[in-house]
């Protein structure tokens, strides 16, 4: 009996310790002030056609992926491919946000691996990125028809959550 | 706190000075990134942080107070974007009771502990009277032995 409470703290303990360390907990992984609030409003450049230029608003009355990328992201290519399929399954439209990059730098990344995106905007400064609570890249947002956030990836996309998570998301989004 | 908020107007008294080497906004601007927690090494402050979203998060912080903005609305700017997990100084609310009271609770738990200990063991020290029984067994035990030791 005297161990008892010694014991009952210990395990506490233990059990608490094991689930931080343990499975995909990750620190860096910041749960999003801005699910179910609007997708903040912006007009970029398209990265493709500087001439141009994109706002959110644009896609009003329908869900759409908002993937925040860059050149120099290591962990953006290996999710690359992930995106590529995703874009040819047309199951919903990717728009990326090219994040503190450099034109000729995205471009060229684009030519070697594909591009998956509708189009890409230009957030060369990351003044836009601020605004959308980035901590670092990659970054996926579903949007919904309306213009609000409903779910953030932070770090790659995987098929696993694509198929578990993103997908069933935009199906009940597009009812 | 008042201080921050003394020291522009004491600035804009004297003649208008580029902002980018405003001292009195640079040092309004290090006092509240230190408050802030950098998104990308965590351990860091906004202030101390050479990472590059530091970088970005302070010129965000410094236009605001350009635009004559509160060291509150940035704040709530921040909070609006990236939670409470920017601030250094998690505001009172029920999902940060535990974080705020449960030293406290955990203080009292153990002065309760330490004062149902203190009394248990002041009930073995106090000497009792034995009674008439437990004599008559102790002199029993005490009476010294018959044969070889």
């Amino acid at each position: 009996m005297r161990y008892a409470i010694p014991l009952v703290v210990f395990i506490i303990i233990a059990v608490f310790l094991a689930s931080r360390l343990r499975g995909d907990y990750d620190p860096h992984k910041i749960p999003s002030a801005l699910i179910n609030k609007p997708a903040p409003q912006f007009q970029l450049t398209e990265l493709r056609d500087p001439a141009r230029s994109f706002s959110p608003q644009q896609m009003r009355g329908k869900v759409w992926l908002l993937n925040i990328w860059g050149s120099w992201c290591e962990a953006c290519r290996q999710e690359h491919p992930v995106l590529i399929e995703l874009a040819q399954s047309g199951a919903v439209p990717i728009y990326g946000l090219d994040w503190k990059d450099k034109r000729e730098d995205a471009l060229s990344t684009l030519q070697e691996l594909g591009d998956p995106y509708v189009l890409s905007v230009s957030d060369f400064d990351g003044r836009v990125a601020v605004d959308y609570g980035v901590t670092g890249a990659p970054e996926t947002y579903v949007i919904d028809k309306n213009g609000v956030i409903r779910y953030k990836e932070v770090g790659q996309l995987t098929r696993d959550n694509l198929k578990n998570k993103i997908l069933p998301l935009v199906g009940e989004l597009n009812k | 706190m008042l201080l921050f908020f003394a020291v522009p107007f004491v600035a804009a008294a004297k003649e208008a000075q580029p902002v980018a080497d405003d001292p009195a906004l640079e040092k309004r601007l290090m006092a509240l990134s230190q408050q802030l927690r950098c998104l990308v090494c965590q351990n860091e402050t906004l202030a101390d942080s050479q990472a590059d979203l530091a970088a970005d998060l302070r010129r965000q912080i410094k236009d605001m107070m350009k635009q004559g903005k509160s060291d509150q609305e940035i704040i709530a700017f921040l909070t609006e974007r990236y939670g409470d997990f920017v601030l250094y100084k998690p505001p009172v609310k029920p999902t940060t009771y535990l974080l705020w009271y449960g030293p406290f609770a955990l203080l009292g738990g153990g002065f309760v502990a330490l004062f149902l200990y203190l009394r248990q063991r002041r009930g073995l020290i106090e000497e009792h009277a034995l009674t008439a029984e437990e004599r008559k067994r102790a002199e029993e035990i005490l009476k010294p032995q018959k044969g070889p030791a």
